[in-house]
């Protein structure tokens, strides 16, 4: 038997976890791999990063990187992650999340992290559907589309989350596909080198439920039909609403810089009153 | 040199959680509470501390407990309509044992009721409020005083147990304006760094239940999460002993200090016919009402209303015929004392709503009606 190359990316992961919990065919895995290429090549240091989740499949992923990992409530991941970098502005602060997570139940908290422009890069994997619970739709199922929720279809308009963040004045906001790698892990390293608010939206297969409620049984067949259905931003802003319909719109919505929430906090103690921030002061017995 | 100032209950209280080492505040506005975070918002700045207003109560509650991952001690302060937006989150705090502190300036309730009058009707909500099993710390302070220094007893408590610790105050003692005095040896309880070795384990049972807690970035790498997990933090949701395991002890560091966290006050119940028992507000009339009768009458005050301080008030109550809890409430903290008095004594309820404290009259008349010697 020949002997498995090592993933050079091993260093990185919380080896005594795996096996990890995704199923075949979901795209986690790739979207794990476009993060630490993206992370190694806008220079960061992992042991840096801290990362907060919400609930749900995406949710998990922290749980299985060697890195200090918050792994939170449904949809309040945000909230968590603002009190985080608020204490320790020296990390850096990435949040892994879902459609459900972060547009659903914690839809209030992703427009005003946005609107404050704090430091933090988001990590948003849509698959359009509930994966955690077995398949119920999710606000960004497309219209027409089958959840155990949705027997008859769903009839809801979906959100087109990174332009919603983009209006909300996140000073980054992207959206890729899974098969759109490179142009991901590109995302990524912006999203990451960002000092502000980075939301990086990734269309990603869910064969195990969406899939199969929306007979598109296996991950290449379900990633065949996110291909075809790509079309990149500035083709897209020539298209008429008719012709997008049911199109995966690829690019960057927001790339602007304006200034950050934790530096003001700061600049308020400092120039005012010339006291800069203790991190961790917990443990300090004076203060 | 101790310093005097003449303040209000909510001020007094940012003030206290400063003096604890409080460097990061989160919250949302509510009547009656409104004034800690407007404190906290203009003083923080000055101690190079961070105050954030969040979105809502559930932020707010997440915030805190980010900012307390995040090496600072952190607190926010509401009312009852935000103290039940924020059980969810106090809840991952129990179980990834956070320690924050929650202050709640109750008022009239349920749902949004009397937002400017007082009362203590969230007492079951801090004891029980989030979901499952844990054991919280509830202070009660009775005056403008106290409410500084539960505030900082509620940081070194919650430090020194890894526990989020409520402070219960009520619209009476919150905005009402009395002298403080504070001293300069206040004794703080600073965050305890685990030592560096190669098998550190975030939630082992070390220490009487509570292991010291690494701020992210001190390089531990640790993984924290709400669902049921081992001494690595690692998620194992499957397995009842565990499960059992975990929750035991993180009951079990409560249950098994409550000498050194219960805390009651008490006058004349050796031989009392009747004892008052009561706590936060109504107390100031509670006293008076005992120094005014010429019956046999004492009081305990529980500073601590949770966890529950059985001991001390059943033996405090042991020769008393009558038993009488005074709250502002329909009856929470009576079934506390019920549980713990009735083989020896009838205990009896003086639950008042509307938002106005009970008056020494009213407890007089009370005890009256009580008889006794």
């Amino acid at each position: 038997m020949s002997e498995h190359k090592q993933n050079r990316f091993l260093p990185y992961l919380r080896e005594d976890r795996l096996p990890h919990i995704f199923c075949p065919g979901c795209g986690n895995g790739a979207i794990i791999n476009a993060f630490l290429v993206g992370m190694e090549k806008a220079g960061m240091d992992f042991e840096n990063i801290a990362m907060v989740s919400g609930i749900g499949c995406s949710s998990r992923i922290p749980g299985y990187l060697k890195c200090d990992s918050l792994h939170t409530t449904h949809g309040r991941a945000l909230s968590f992650a603002t009190g985080l970098k608020t204490a320790n502005k020296d990390l850096d602060v990435v949040v892994f999340t879902g459609d459900g997570d972060a547009a659903s139940i914690g839809g209030n908290h992703l427009i005003h992290a946005a609107r404050r422009n704090i430091n933090l890069t988001v990590i948003c994997i849509n698959n359009n559907i509930y994966g955690m619970t077995g398949g119920q739709i999710s606000p960004t199922s497309p219209k027409g589309s089958f959840g155990t929720t949705a027997p008859y279809g769903n009839r809801d308009t979906p959100f087109k989350l990174a332009e919603l963040v983009a209006a909300a004045g996140a000073t980054y906001s992207a959206r890729w596909t899974t098969v759109e790698m490179e142009n991901l892990v590109l995302s990524i390293k912006k999203g990451l080198e960002n000092p502000g608010f980075s939301f990086i939206e990734v269309a990603t297969q869910c064969p195990t439920y969406f899939g199969r409620k929306n007979k598109l049984k296996t991950p290449t067949a379900m990633a065949a039909v996110m291909k075809a259905n790509t079309v990149f931003k500035s083709a897209a802003d020539r298209m008429r609403p008719k012709e997008l319909e049911g199109k995966i719109v690829v690019g960057e919505f927001a790339k602007t810089q304006r200034d950050e929430f934790t530096e003001n906090i700061d600049k308020i103690s400092v120039e005012k009153y010339g006291k800069k921030t203790i991190i961790n002061s917990a443990y300090e017995t004076e203060l | 040199m101790a310093e005097e100032f003449f303040i209000q209950g909510n001020e007094a209280c940012a003030k206290g959680a400063i003096a604890a080492g409080c460097r990061f505040f989160a919250g949302y506005p509510i009547t009656p509470s409104t004034e800690v975070a407007e404190t906290l918002a203009r003083e923080l700045p000055k101690v190079g501390g961070s105050f954030v207003q969040m979105e809502d109560e559930i932020a707010s509650a997440g915030a805190i407990i980010g900012g307390s991952w995040g090496g600072t001690k952190s607190m926010t302060a509401t009312s009852g309509p935000g103290i039940s937006l924020m059980q969810e989150n106090i809840g991952y705090a129990f179980m990834t044992e956070t320690p924050i502190v929650i202050v709640d300036v109750q008022r009239g309730s349920p749902s949004t009721a009397q937002p400017t009058m007082a009362a203590q009707g969230d007492m079951m909500q801090a004891r029980w409020g989030s979901h499952g099993d844990y054991e919280p710390i509830a202070l009660s302070p009775s005056s403008v005083q106290e409410f500084f220094d539960f505030t900082i007893k509620a940081f070194n408590l919650a430090e020194k147990y890894r526990v989020p610790v409520f402070v219960m105050a009520d619209e009476v003692i919150g905005h009402m304006r009395e002298k403080i005095v504070v001293e300069d040896d206040i004794e703080i309880v600073p965050r305890k760094r685990p030592e560096k070795t190669e098998n550190y384990l975030p939630f082992e049972n070390i220490e009487n239940g509570t292991t010291p807690m690494p701020a992210f970035g001190d390089g531990f790498n640790i993984h924290v999460t709400g669902l049921t997990h081992d001494e690595r933090g690692y998620p194992d949701t499957n397995d009842p002993e565990t499960h059992d395991k975990l929750i035991q002890r993180i009951c079990d560091k409560i249950l098994n200090n409550k000498d050194d966290i219960c805390s009651v006050q008490s006058e004349n119940c050796e031989d009392a016919d009747i004892v008052i028992v009561s706590y936060g507000a109504p107390v100031r009339s509670v006293v008076e009402a005992v120094n005014r009768t010429d019956k046999k009458v004492g009081y305990v005050k529980l500073d601590t209303p949770w966890p529950f301080p059985d001991e001390e008030v059943a033996k405090l109550t042991a020769n008393a015929k009558d038993v009488l809890v005074v709250e502002m409430n329909l009856g929470q903290m009576y079934y506390e004392v019920d549980r713990v008095c009735k083989r020896n004594s009838n205990v009896h309820l003086m639950g008042v709503i509307g938002g106005l404290l009970p008056t020494p009259d009213e407890i007089l008349d009370q005890i009256n009606r009580l008889g006794g010697n």
